[in-house]
């Protein structure tokens, strides 16, 4: 079968409010019944200033640990009211911020599971194609066998990706696009 | 265990790298450290899917969202999604979003001296049917000036938005129109190194589409990324 080559990426640029902020979902949760989180953070750039035109957007499975999706095919509870898609513009400040439901386990490669995560797209104005990156909770022991956070070598570097709580039911994970603390970007 | 059957990974060329200096936003927002490469897992091969209720009744007509026409060259905008296997992606969401026929976004940090149209947004939304065709009504956008080098110019386009099927099928690009002399010039447009993947971002006029004594036609298709193999049928 001929195999086509995907269209090229292009950055949203600076205006990029027109066309997505109609469906800005920062309210994962909904409707869902669970014990809701806080998630906020803050992005910045490679003088460590604020990036307060980016969109980020947040896929993760539910608290039982599946996806709202047909290829997951794992005999666990799905909640329709529950989709596990945010989308949040950062502000002046260069803040975001999504309340949701902890993601459970995931299946990973082989036999091995996944430690709770968020997959993150963030796209902006400088960017001319999204960054991919995911983020952890400190509160799971199960990080230390997580399939992709071992991959990145660098315990500090690694600790990028993992939000710290920051009160009852709240985590604060900051994105740094550049730098000594720059964040683990991934290549999917 | 959970199997899972992953996408095909970027072929050299035809997609930009995060760092292209001539593009100078890049230079303080590209990574500076090499990303990690990870293997798809069920996070990455499923994603978000939206359906017909988040759409209102003239989300795909731009011209006729507000209470007056705009002003401009009405065009429609037509192709198809299609994955990695030239297969069609029925029902997935596209985003759209433009200047008006002058060439300024309905947006505060637009200080292009240029009039705003109170009767366009310039923002729109479709889902693909079931052969994966869309369909917008708008209004060409205008080209508008920039600050990036001296006498820096955007040809004129359109931005479109896409989900397709999973986390990796997610794509943000830019469509170009057919013979824009500012093209050669545009440091995003010329982010591409491969020419013809490059080219692939220039839609294609179409008399076929094109409405009489109502509007051009113009063809763009959209490619998603393809999966590393055929999923097994089960
Ligand atoms: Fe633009």
């Amino acid at each position: 079968m001929t195999k086509l080559v995907p269209t090229g990426s292009q950055t949203v640029g600076p205006y990029l409010h027109v066309g997505l902020t109609w469906l800005t979902t920062q309210d994962i949760a909904g409707t869902a019944g669970g014990r809701r989180i806080r998630v906020t953070g803050k992005l910045v750039d490679g003088d460590g200033a604020v990036v307060p035109d980016a969109i980020v957007e947040v896929w993760q499975a539910n608290p039982m640990g599946k996806y709202a999706h047909p290829e997951d095919k794992q005999d666990k509870p799905l909640d329709d009211a529950f989709k596990g898609w945010g989308r949040c513009p950062t502000d002046k400040d260069g803040m975001f911020e999504f309340t949701t439901l902890k993601p459970g386990p995931v299946p990973g490669p082989g036999n091995s599971l996944q430690a709770p995560h968020l997959a993150i797209t963030i796209f902006m104005r400088g960017q001319l194609k999204h960054l991919y990156t995911r983020m952890y909770f400190a509160d799971e022991a199960e990080n230390a066998n997580d399939p992709v956070l071992n991959l990145v070598e660098d315990r500090a570097r690694r600790d990028t990706l993992i939000a710290k709580k920051d009160g009852e039911g709240r985590y604060r994970w900051d994105i740094v696009l550049q730098g000594k603390n720059e964040t683990v970007f991934l290549d999917c | 265990m959970v199997d899972v059957v992953g996408y095909r990974r970027e072929i050299p060329g035809t997609q930009p790298a995060h760092l292209f200096p001539d593009y100078k936003s890049t230079v303080k927002r590209a990574p500076g450290k090499p990303l990690i490469q990870i293997p798809h897992t069920l996070t990455e091969v499923t994603g978000p899917l939206f359906g017909h209720n988040k759409l209102g009744p003239n989300d795909a007509d731009l011209t006729k969202q507000c209470a007056g026409a705009p002003i401009g060259e009405r065009m429609i905008l037509s192709g198809r999604v299609l994955d990695g296997d030239g297969k069609p992606v029925p029902n997935t969401l596209v985003e759209l979003w433009q200047c008006n026929s002058a060439g300024k976004y309905h947006h505060p940090v637009d200080t292009h001296d240029a009039p705003v149209d109170p009767n366009f947004t310039g923002a729109g939304r479709a889902l693909t049917n079931d052969k994966g065709e869309y369909r917008f009504v708008t209004i060409r956008p205008g080209e508008y000036p920039w600050g990036n080098h001296y006498n820096a110019w955007r040809p004129a386009h359109i931005h479109l938005s896409l989900f397709g099927p999973s986390y990796l099928t997610r794509l943000v690009t830019q469509m170009y129109f057919p013979g824009d002399p500012l093209l050669p010039l545009d440091p995003i447009f010329n982010c591409i190194p491969d020419e013809a993947a490059r080219n692939r971002l220039i839609c294609n006029f179409d008399i076929e589409t094109t409405i009489p004594q109502t509007a051009l036609g113009y063809k763009f298709d959209i490619v998603l990324r393809g999966r590393a193999a055929t999923p097994m049928v089960d």
